[in-house]
């Protein structure tokens, strides 16, 4: 395969991860994190944004550990721990690296950070990756692609939530209840976009 | 977690761990790995036979170690300790059950980020004794399984009028509009919330817990 039509396989993943396989309303990975942290959209914007830079580039450095690594020496089954340790330093090490050079931004984004140690979408991701048998470009593409799919999902979702805090709602439909029922049709909203993409 | 602090006799726990303190509906956590496979009852069921062994297996392990481990590297401990046992059953699965093990896919290995191995861990293991942390393992982990059971119970048969694969007499025949939207995501996200919505109107103390 050239190079050329790599990047369009690239390209067509990518909004596949965004839309029609959206991680989050397709195979409810995340969700702790998005039913707890998507009542305001501040929050959302912020969490989405370390969501699509962690799982863009977790996902690549796990691809390289994983097939240079791992696949050579025969260990593939030790691939969970190895997903695990790489995502859960890298975390560290971008914190630290924020903290250091960029004190706002820390603020903003670093509270965030450590949940997403223990956020199961971009474990997800990687496995979904392996699974799938991606080439190192179409891993760049699925990575950013399910970030933001990710994001999209969580940002829209606190955007609704904020609309709808004032409205009555059955009392033990309140709070996660209800949440659930808005995320199903918004599911069933992103289904419509199947057929959009031709060669999936 | 439950208001009045009770004693820790084995029923107790199981009691509040399968119903008091049930993890999907007063703390609406580990839904996440879990939830994408219960379109076909079949799959729910190894899934949560894996979770209740990993959780059951991982409470054990953390509270014989809970003297051994330093303080700030617990975590890093306890994930260690979830990612050995879902490794072993992940093989196991692929040896002896290969076609259940690539429908499964992913998801298996998703156990380890389950939030309710951590949470059972961090809340529980790690102050109590063994045995009773097993049992509190195990009884969330049936808890938990409880729910996923009903809801791929429900989703199987309105969506494909079947029952473990065999037809439903009523739902499979030419009387019932298969509705596919149940064997779809959405159909998931809108039976867990009905689930919620009718066990929190039961179970009459409904304080609001910050999720």
């Amino acid at each position: 395969m050239n190079f050329s039509t790599q990047i369009a396989q690239a390209v067509v993943i990518c909004f596949a991860a965004m839309f029609t396989g959206n991680i989050l309303l397709t195979t409810f990975l995340g969700m702790c994190s998005f039913l707890a942290c998507s009542r305001e959209v501040k929050t959302a914007v912020g969490l989405g944004a370390a969501v699509v830079f962690v799982m863009t580039c977790t996902t690549i450095l796990n691809w390289v550990m994983y097939w240079l690594v791992l696949v050579p020496l025969h260990i593939e089954f030790y691939r969970y721990i190895l997903f695990i340790i790489v995502i859960a330093a890298f975390v560290q090490f971008i914190e630290m690296v924020i903290e250091r050079y960029s004190p706002p931004l820390y603020y903003t984004l670093g509270i965030f950070l450590p949940l997403i140690t223990v956020n199961c979408a971009i474990l997800g991701a990687a496995l979904f990756m392996v699974i799938r048998k991606y080439t190192f470009i179409e891993t760049i593409g699925y990575g950013f692609g399910s970030g933001v799919g990710w994001m999209l999902a969580i940002v829209s979702m606190a955007g609704i939530r904020q609309k709808m805090a004032v409205n009555r709602i059955p009392k033990g439909l309140q709070g996660p209840g209800i949440t659930l029922i808005i995320a199903g049709l918004m599911a069933l909203g992103f289904i419509g976009f199947t057929g959009v993409l031709q060669g999936q | 977690m439950s208001p009045p602090a009770k004693k820790l006799t084995y029923t107790n726990v199981t009691l509040e761990a399968i119903w008091y303190n049930n993890p999907i509906f007063r703390q609406i956590l580990g839904i996440c790995s879990t939830l994408a496979v219960t379109n076909l009852v079949l799959n729910t069921i190894v899934m949560c036979v894996a979770l209740i062994v990993v959780t059951g297996l991982t409470s054990l392990t953390v509270s014989s170690l809970r003297n051994l481990t330093p303080r700030n590297i617990r975590m890093m401990v306890e994930t260690l300790i979830m990612a050995f046992y879902v490794i072993i059953v992940d093989i196991a699965l692929r040896a002896y059950w290969p076609e259940m093990s690539s429908n499964l896919g992913p998801f298996v290995g998703l156990i380890i980020t389950n939030c309710i191995l951590m949470g059972r861990s961090e809340a529980f293991a790690i102050v109590n004794r063994p045995l009773i942390s097993m049992v509190d393992g195990v009884a969330s982990g049936i808890g938990y399984s409880m729910v996923l059971l009903v809801i791929a119970t429900a989703r199987e048969i309105f969506g494909m009028g079947t029952f473990l694969g065999v037809p439903v007499p009523f739902f499979s025949g030419p009387y019932w509009d298969r509705w596919v939207i149940m064997v779809m995501p959405p159909g998931a996200f809108f039976m867990l919330a009905v689930a919620i919505w009718i066990f929190r109107s039961i179970s009459t103390d409904t304080e609001e817990k910050s999720s």
